[in-house]
C-alpha cells in the first residue's frame, strides 16, 4: 500500500526528511562533501555568467536602470508623455489646447505658433511643455486629443531632482520619440472620395 | 655589490608593485565575482574623466577601489577617547607591516642571469645569476609563520585600545582564533616538509618541478592532497573571513576589533586582509601548486614525462615563470573568494571546536601517514 521508501543508506547525499525533524546524516555531518557541492554550485553560476558576459550577452537578471530601459512596465503604463511626429518630424499636435483645457492637474502649456506655409496645419504648438513635479499621471489628455498627437509610454521620466524649476519637460524632449512604423496619421492625408460615391 | 643592490631593488618595487595592486585590483575582483555569482551586475559607476573632456573611463567598476581609497583618505579621522592612544595609533600598522614582509621569502621566479637577456650588461654583471625572492633564507616556511603569527598582535592591541566592548570581544575572538588556526597551519604542511626535507621555499618549489608516477607533475596538491585542503582552511580561517569572520561578525559585534577605527586606519585593516588573500595564494602556489613553474617546468625549460626535453631561452623562462606565478595567484585568490561568498559563518564555538576537534586529529593523522609511507618507501629504496 506505501510506496517503497528510498533507501537512504545507499544515497547519503539525500537529506532524511520528517516532517519536523531534520537530520544530517554522516554525508552532511563530514561537512567537506557538502562544502564542494555548494561550491561547485556558486561556481557553475559564476563561470554561466562570466561566459556570457564574454559572448557579448548579459549575464545578470537585474537591469543597470537609467540607461536600460526596464522590462517590467506594464504596456499600458502610464509613464511618461511624448509627442508624435508627422514623417517630417514635424509636432501631430494642432495646438487645439483640449489637453491643457482637460488636465485636472493645470501641468501642460502650449503656446500656439502659425506657419503659412503649411496649408493644412497652419497652427503648430510654438512651446509645449509639462510640468511634472504636479502631473498626476491620470492620461485624460491623451484621452482628449482629437488628433492622436499625445500619448504616454511606459517608460517613466527620469528627473529625480533637487529643484522644481527642472522639472519641466519641453518640446525637444517630448519630440525625441520616434518610431519608424508608427505614424498615426497617413499624411498627407488621404482625400476622401467624394460623397455620394459607392 | 652595485649590481646586487639594482638587482634588489628592483625585486623589492615589484614585489611591493604586486602586493599593492592585488590589494587593489582583488577589491574589484571581490565585487565583480560576488556579483556574477549572484547574477548581478555589480560595481559599474565610478569613473575617471579625462580632464578637459567628456571622455569617462569606466573599464567596468575597476576605479571603485581608487574612489574607496580616496573616501578613506578624506573621511574625519574620529577617534574615541581611548585608554591607550598609543596603541590605538601603532595597531594598524602591527596589522598591516608584517602582511606584508611576509612576502620577502616567497620566491616569484626561477634564477636570474641579467646579462643572457641583457647581453649589454655582459661586462658589469658576468655570470651573476640571482634566485628571484627578496630574501634567500633557508628558513623560508619558518619566517613565514613568524611574521604571519605577528599579525595577531595588531588585532589584539586595536581590540583592547579601543577600549570599547565590542572591540574588545571582538579582539578576544581573533585572538583565539588566529593562534588556534596558526598552528593548524604549522601542523597541516609538517607532512610536505617530511617529504621536501627542506624549509627553503626556493627549493621546494624546484623540487616540484619533477614527474609524479610518471604522468603528473610532482605539485604537493598530488603528494599531499589532504595537506593542501587543510592549508587552504586553516589559512582563510587565519584571515578572518567568512566563514570563520567570527572576530568582526557584523550582525553581533558591529565589526569586532576594529569598531572605533575610522578613515585610513580603518583602510589599512581592510587592505591588510585582501594584501593576506594574496599571500595565501602565493603561499599556496608556492607549497602545493609548483610554484613559478608550469607543469614539468625548469630553469632550463621543460622535461616532459616521456624524456622529452624542450629547451627555452632564458628570457624566455623568466617572463614566463613571472606571469605563471601571477595567474597561479589569482587563480587561488579567486578560489578564496568564491568560498567568502559561498558558504555560511560559523558559529563561535563551531570554529574553535572544529579547529581543534577535527582539523588537529586530521592534521596529525596526515602526518603519521605520511611519515610511515616514507618510512616505507625509502627503507624498501
Amino acid at each position: 500500500m506505501n510506496a517503497p521508501r528510498p533507501r537512504y543508506r545507499d544515497r547519503p547525499h539525500l537529506r532524511r526528511r520528517y516532517w519536523n525533524q531534520p537530520q544530517m546524516g554522516w554525508w552532511e555531518r563530514a561537512y567537506l562533501f557538502e562544502v564542494i557541492r555548494g561550491l561547485a554550485i556558486t561556481g557553475g553560476v559564476f563561470a554561466r555568467n562570466l561566459a556570457k558576459w564574454l559572448r557579448g550577452r548579459k549575464g545578470a537578471i537585474t537591469t543597470a536602470y537609467p540607461e536600460e530601459p526596464r522590462a517590467d512596465y506594464a504596456r499600458g503604463n502610464r509613464g511618461k508623455h511624448v509627442l508624435t511626429q508627422r514623417p517630417d518630424g514635424s509636432p501631430q499636435c494642432i495646438a487645439c489646447n483640449m489637453c491643457a483645457t482637460v488636465c485636472p492637474a493645470r501641468v501642460i502649456e502650449i503656446e500656439a505658433g502659425f506657419d503659412p506655409a503649411d496649408a493644412a496645419h497652419p497652427k503648430y504648438p510654438a512651446r509645449f511643455e509639462i510640468d511634472y513635479s504636479r502631473c498626476i499621471f491620470c492620461g485624460l489628455c491623451v484621452e482628449a486629443c482629437p488628433e492622436d498627437a499625445i500619448r504616454m509610454v511606459p517608460e517613466v521620466p527620469d528627473f529625480p531632482g533637487y529643484d522644481r524649476q527642472r522639472m519641466w519637460i519641453g518640446r525637444e524632449e517630448l519630440l525625441t520619440w520616434r518610431p519608424l512604423r508608427d505614424v498615426a496619421k497617413p499624411y498627407p492625408a488621404k482625400t476622401l472620395p467624394p460623397r455620394g460615391t459607392p | 655589490m652595485v649590481q646586487d643592490l639594482i638587482i634588489y631593488v628592483i625585486y623589492i618595487a615589484f614585489a611591493l608593485a604586486l602586493l599593492m595592486g592585488f590589494g587593489t585590483v582583488l577589491t574589484w575582483v571581490e565585487r565583480k565575482q560576488a556579483a556574477l555569482m549572484s547574477d548581478r551586475i555589480g560595481a559599474n559607476r565610478a569613473y575617471l574623466r579625462i580632464p578637459f573632456t567628456d571622455i569617462k573611463l569606466v573599464w567596468l567598476g575597476l576605479f571603485h577601489g581608487l574612489a574607496d581609497g580616496l573616501k578613506m583618505m578624506v573621511k574625519e579621522d574620529w577617534r574615541p577617547r581611548t585608554y591607550d592612544w598609543y596603541a590605538y595609533m601603532v595597531a594598524p600598522w602591527v596589522a598591516f607591516t608584517p602582511v606584508l614582509l611576509v612576502f620577502a621569502v616567497i620566491p616569484f621566479g626561477g634564477t636570474l642571469v641579467p646579462a643572457q637577456i641583457f647581453p649589454a650588461l655582459e661586462p658589469w654583471y658576468g655570470e651573476r645569476s640571482y634566485p628571484m625572492q627578496i630574501a634567500q633564507l633557508d628558513a623560508g616556511l619558518l619566517i613565514v609563520f613568524a611574521f604571519g603569527s605577528l599579525a595577531v598582535i595588531g588585532a589584539m592591541l586595536a581590540g583592547w585600545s579601543s577600549a570599547n566592548k565590542f572591540s574588545l570581544l571582538g579582539a578576544l575572538r581573533a585572538g583565539s582564533q588566529m593562534i588556534s588556526y596558526e598552528l593548524m597551519l604549522g601542523v597541516s604542511v609538517l607532512g610536505l616538509i617530511l617529504i621536501y626535507g627542506t624549509v627553503d621555499l626556493d627549493q621546494i618549489v624546484r623540487q616540484q618541478s619533477g614527474v609524479l608516477l610518471s604522468v603528473l607533475p610532482a605539485w604537493g596538491v598530488f603528494l599531499q592532497p589532504f595537506a593542501a585542503i587543510l592549508f587552504l582552511t586553516a589559512a582563510i580561517a587565519e584571515n578572518k573571513r567568512i566563514p570563520f569572520d567570527l572576530p568582526e561578525a557584523e550582525s553581533e559585534l558591529i565589526a569586532g576589533y576594529f569598531t572605533e577605527y575610522s578613515g585610513m586606519k580603518m583602510g589599512l585593516f581592510m587592505f591588510a586582509e585582501f594584501i593576506q588573500i594574496a599571500i595565501i595564494a602565493a603561499l599556496f602556489t608556492t607549497l602545493f601548486l609548483g610554484g613559478y613553474n608550469l607543469p614539468f617546468m625548469h630553469d632550463g625549460g621543460f622535461s616532459f614525462p616521456g624524456g622529452y626535453e624542450l629547451a627555452l631561452p632564458h628570457a624566455l623562462v623568466v617572463v614566463l615563470q613571472v606571469l605563471t606565478f601571477l595567474v597561479k595567484m589569482l587563480i587561488v585568490c579567486s578560489f578564496q573568494i568564491l568560498v567568502r561568498w559561498s558558504l555560511p559563518r560559523f558559529r563561535y564555538d563551531q570554529v574553535l571546536r572544529f579547529a581543534w576537534k577535527f582539523m588537529f586529529p586530521l592534521a596529525l593523522a596526515n602526518l603519521v601517514v605520511t611519515a610511515i609511507a616514507l618510512w616505507l618507501l625509502q627503507g624498501a629504496a
